[in-house]
């Protein structure tokens, strides 16, 4: 099936998302979508697949114009979509997911479930998924959920597959398995919108690559062609990929953590006898798969949740057991990993925000009263330090685009001298101008000696950022390893393979990316070989259940 | 309570994998003390020598069991320690950080309230009517079971319905006149749900289209019905009772052989056709909401409404059909307060069973049966506390009239334990 989008507009009051985008996906081939974050890919994806009406402009599906008035039709017009956040029910499960909506009914309305298993098994054995029909969403890791949303899809017949930022989630070797399923679809006849921003996964899959720059088609490119092109047509300027920083002085120790865990309501073990130091001067990457127990890790550091055992000092002083005012007050920053809503008080001023941490405190504070003379001050000094483009520093943080929003929070909690700085997902969602604000912010604060811990799903950005990284499976740390260690290695860990088994498999099975990174070394450097273990990695390692996949 | 740990030394275990959460203490402890705080008050403090007696049969049965006594102080104290024996396995279980059944705190509580009951009825003449006990406890709890139903069909959609108590009070008042005016009960009996429907009516309306919050809509509803039907009350229906508010009674129907059977006969089948609806719909609620497509879209739209957008589910759409079918259900169990006794429709008469139905929908987390269970339960604290008011227990009346609220207020609070809402209730939908 063709399709082609002429000239979709869709604005948000003054934003204008889309502006007159044209775009033709022939049968049967993977087109890429690249672009930005906010430059207006998923808007155009949504108003494809009928979710926002255009403001002007008309899809056609093989040459004849259609209009839809819902998500419904675009379905029924065979035009299927994976979210970039999953549209699963989590209490549902798996057939009753696939099936919602369409469910084959026996008498008097109910579901036919056998039928809806057979639907999930037959999708599910064509590609090699292997998924569980009865399964419950929330119990499945991120990957596989993925593929019960293409199952979704499929089983409606979609004959164009929008995959909207499909490997945000995902390790390298999970993308790989993604790209094998989408090269598949293309051969029986599937055409897929594949958006993303990352260059090497356009790159390695896509037949046709089309580029978006604040809601325009700033034009089309080859596979063939560079990541350099490829970036400076993405960004409207020439780029540089990697994060020019100096190599770190790692000072004494002053961050331990020392069998650490915690267990949730459920009985889950979210943090499992985890323990690692951090020094001065020095960034740690955490890196993992959303929801391996990185953010209760923080938050335990924070003091915003309790642990069931083990101790967090900072210059020797225990934070376990302390309020989250005094771990702020003995000097820890904290970036949190969803800013629009844990970061900045979206109804306050850009000024208030600023302040959040700080308002009890001279010289904004004199008795009980604020002095907003000095909140205004300062909130003029941080808008110019960290450049954040807002109009007036009254206007409300909601107004701020993700990236200023950011650099709000950066400015917020770099504004007070730091003993500990930890940024959980300090780039998510972020434009590349952003990103390498941020970036250079966070390696400077290391070389002012601070101890950083970064906490991020992206591999790109871990390896762009750390000295040192931590990898974290179920709660556990499975690897203790240097700063720019292989991709495929840290991937394999990430999916809870002990670091030996990691660089044995990943030299003899090398992924897309993997190659990708090999070749960009290439020009200079020889090809880095899996880097060895350094440290030996704490107690945990021995025995790594459900590998049973790998 | 427990013996003193003299192996402290031998706590140098390996670091990994041994640390494991607190152990929650609380329940065993709370079963403990009220059961020994129950050896102590109804056994071993109880009046010595006299018989508690229990009456089982009602006067209409095929076969008549004649009450039988018990010693009271022998009974409560004998009752108290199995209480206590179930405590213990509590204390066990919970040691070996092990879940007890859901039959420990039943068992615990048939215990404890007949342990209770022996008591308070102690040297009593009159026999207590364990029958009619439990036929009043299904009687009061139709009200909270239709407003269960009706919190749980809107909640699982995604709208709160705090305004059940205004759906019950306008279902009376119109089943009241409908009644009256075609001297029909099933008349009243029909026109309930509209008066239900119209509030959720409102309700959906307000919460959908113009995206008030759902609670406040919800209380300001109540407070329309109360204001609505009292002003009518004062000004039509005093004015002329006869031809406005003096409504039939649905007529008892006795279900031939089953009624008859001892003790469950008469409480299950002796009753009127509203009781035998509430079966009905409970059953095909039960059934409906988790068996079927339409179940299945109700629950996307509660849980997760964005993904059920997307593949083509109307979410207001869906919300607003369960809505009013919810305040139908909520109106029709508002003929429980006029048509299904024969009574006279009165201002505020209702009295706050919404919101109880409300607690009953949540301890019964969200299901049609766990509604019932529930609704049982806080029926019968309710009949209790007549009961024995009835025959003059030592407790002031003050006193028991509290009991259906503590209990409401420990069930919601303790029994429960963690329940999940749907996710997205409360929450409007809005692309």
């Amino acid at each position: 099936m063709k399709l082609e989008l002429q000239g979709i507009t869709k604005t948000f009051g003054p934003l204008v998302a889309n502006d007159h985008i044209d775009l033709v996906v022939e049968p049967g081939e993977i087109h890429a979508l690249l672009g930005e974050n906010g430059a207006g890919k998923s808007t155009l994806m949504n108003v494809l697949y009928g979710l926002y009406v255009p403001d002007e402009g008309r899809i056609l599906v093989d040459d004849a114009p259609v209009t839809f008035a819902g998500p419904g039709d675009a379905m029924a017009a065979g035009i299927g979509m994976v979210h970039q956040h999953f549209m699963l029910v989590p209490v549902f499960t798996v057939a009753e997911n696939v099936v919602l909506g369409h469910e084959p009914v026996r008498g008097a309305g109910l579901i036919d479930l056998p039928e809806a298993r057979r639907r999930v098994k037959e999708i599910s054995d064509r590609f090699g998924f292997h998924v569980d029909p009865d399964a419950y969403i929330e119990d499945l890791p991120v990957g596989v959920q993925q593929r019960v949303e293409i199952i979704k899809a499929l089983s409606r017949q979609a004959e164009v597959l929008i995959l909207d930022e499909p490997t945000a989630v995902l390790t390298p070797q999970e993308t790989d398995e993604l790209i094998g399923i989408m090269r598949q679809l293309k051969e029986s006849g599937t055409s897929i919108v594949f958006i993303t921003h990352k260059l090497r996964e356009v790159r390695a899959v896509a037949d046709r690559i089309t580029v978006i720059r604040r809601g325009k088609v700033v034009g089309t490119a080859q596979p063939s062609s560079t990541e350099t092109e490829l970036a400076s047509m993405m960004v409207g300027r020439s780029v540089d990929l990697g994060v020019d920083r100096s190599v770190a002085v790692p000072g004494e120790v002053t961050v331990q953590v020392r069998n650490l865990t915690v267990i949730d309501q459920a009985g889950v073990r979210q943090i499992d006898d985890v323990s690692f130091d951090v020094a001065r001067g020095e960034i740690v990457a955490i890196a993992g798969v959303q929801g391996n127990g990185q953010t209760e890790l923080t938050e335990v550091v924070l003091g915003l949740q309790a642990p069931v055992a083990g101790s967090v000092t900072l210059d020797g002083v225990e934070l376990v057991g302390r309020s989250v005012r005094d771990v702020l007050h003995a000097g820890v920053g904290f970036v949190p990993e969803d800013r629009s809503t844990d970061g900045v008080i979206a109804d306050f001023s850009i000024a208030e925000n600023l302040i959040l941490d700080l308002h009890r405190y001279e010289p904004f504070a004199r008795g009980v009263a604020l002095r907003p003379a000095a909140v205004r001050e300062n909130a003029e000094k941080r808008i110019a330090e960290f450049d954040v483009r807002t109009g007036s520093i009254d206007a409300h943080a909601s107004t701020l685009s993700g990236g200023n929003q950011q650099k709000v929070v950066l400015a917020r909690e770099m504004s007070r001298p730091l003993r500990l700085l930890i940024a959980s997902q300090p780039t998510r969602g972020l434009d590349v101008g952003s990103i390498e604000f941020v970036h250079t912010r966070i390696v400077q604060e290391r070389d002012n000696g601070t101890p950083v811990i970064i906490v991020s799903t992206e591999l790109d950005e871990v390896l762009a950022l750390a000295d040192r990284i931590l990898v974290m499976y179920r709660g556990r740390i499975v690897g203790d390893v240097p700063g720019g260690t292989d991709r495929d290695v840290l991937g394999l860990m990430m999916a809870g393979v002990p670091l030996d088994d990691a660089v044995r498999q990943a030299a003899e099975h090398r992924t897309t990316l993997g190659v990708a990174d090999l070749e960009a070394a290439a020009p200079g450097a020889p090809p880095a070989p899996p880097a060895p273990p350094t440290a030996p990695t704490s107690p945990t390692a021995p025995t790594m259940p459900d590998q049973e996949e790998l | 309570m427990s013996a003193p740990t003299i192996d402290a030394p031998a706590s140098a275990r390996p670091a990994s994998a041994q640390v494991l959460p607190p152990i929650r203490w609380h329940a065993p402890i709370a079963y403990a003390a009220v059961a020994l705080v129950g050896l102590v008050v109804f056994g071993l403090l109880g009046p010595s020598g006299e018989t508690s007696t229990f009456g089982i049969s009602t006067s209409r049965d095929f076969i008549q069991f004649t009450p039988f006594s018990v010693p009271s102080k022998l009974t409560a104290i004998v009752l108290c320690l199995g209480a206590l024996a179930l405590a213990g396995v509590s204390f066990y279980e919970t040691r070996r950080r092990e879940k007890a059944g859901v039959w420990l705190p039943i068992t615990y509580g048939v215990l404890m309230v007949f342990a209770f009951l022996v008591w308070a009825v102690a040297g009593k003449d009159s026999a207590l009517p364990l029958t009619g006990l439990l036929q009043g406890s299904l009687f009061l709890a139709i009200p909270l079971v239709f407003g269960a139903l009706a919190g749980l069909l809107c909640e699982r959609s995604g709208i709160i319905n705090i305004a059940i108590e205004g759906q019950l009070l306008g279902g009376a008042f119109l089943a009241a006149v409908v009644a009256t005016l075609t001297g029909s009960a099933y008349a009243g009996l029909i026109a309930a749900p509209v008066a239900g429907a119209l509030v959720g009516l409102l309700l959906v309306l307000f919460s959908i289209k113009y995206v008030v919050n759902q609670i406040i809509v919800g209380v300001v509803l109540n407070v329309l019905v109360i204001g609505v039907t009292s002003y009518l009350f004062s000004t039509v229906l005093k004015a002329n009772p006869d031809t406005w508010n003096n409504p039939p009674g649905l007529p008892v129907i006795s279900i031939p052989v089953l009624s008859q059977i001892p003790i469950i006969g008469p409480v299950l089948f002796r009753q009127t056709a509203l009781v035998y609806i509430m079966y009905v719909v409970v059953i095909v609620l039960q059934i409906m909401v988790f068996r079927s497509r339409w179940g299945l879209r109700l629950r996307s739209v509660g849980e997760h409404p964005k993904a059920a957008d997307t593949v083509g589910i109307k979410v207001n759409r869906t919300r607003l059909r369960s809505t009013v079918l919810g305040g139908a259900v909520a109106g029709l169990g508002g003929a429980f307060f006029t048509v299904a006794a024969g009574l006279a429709f009165g201002k505020e008469m209702t009295n706050g069973k919404g919101y109880i139905a409300l607690a009953a929908m949540i301890l019964g987390r969200w299901s049609p049966k766990g509604a019932l269970a529930a609704a049982l339960l806080f029926g019968f604290a309710n009949n209790l506390q007549l009961q024995l008011s009835i025959i003059q227990t030592p407790i002031p009346s003050q006193i028991m009239l509290m009991t259906p609220y503590i209990v409401t207020i420990f069930a919601v609070a303790g029994l429960v334990g963690r329940v999940r809402p749907p996710a997205a209730e409360g929450i409007p939908y809005t692309k």
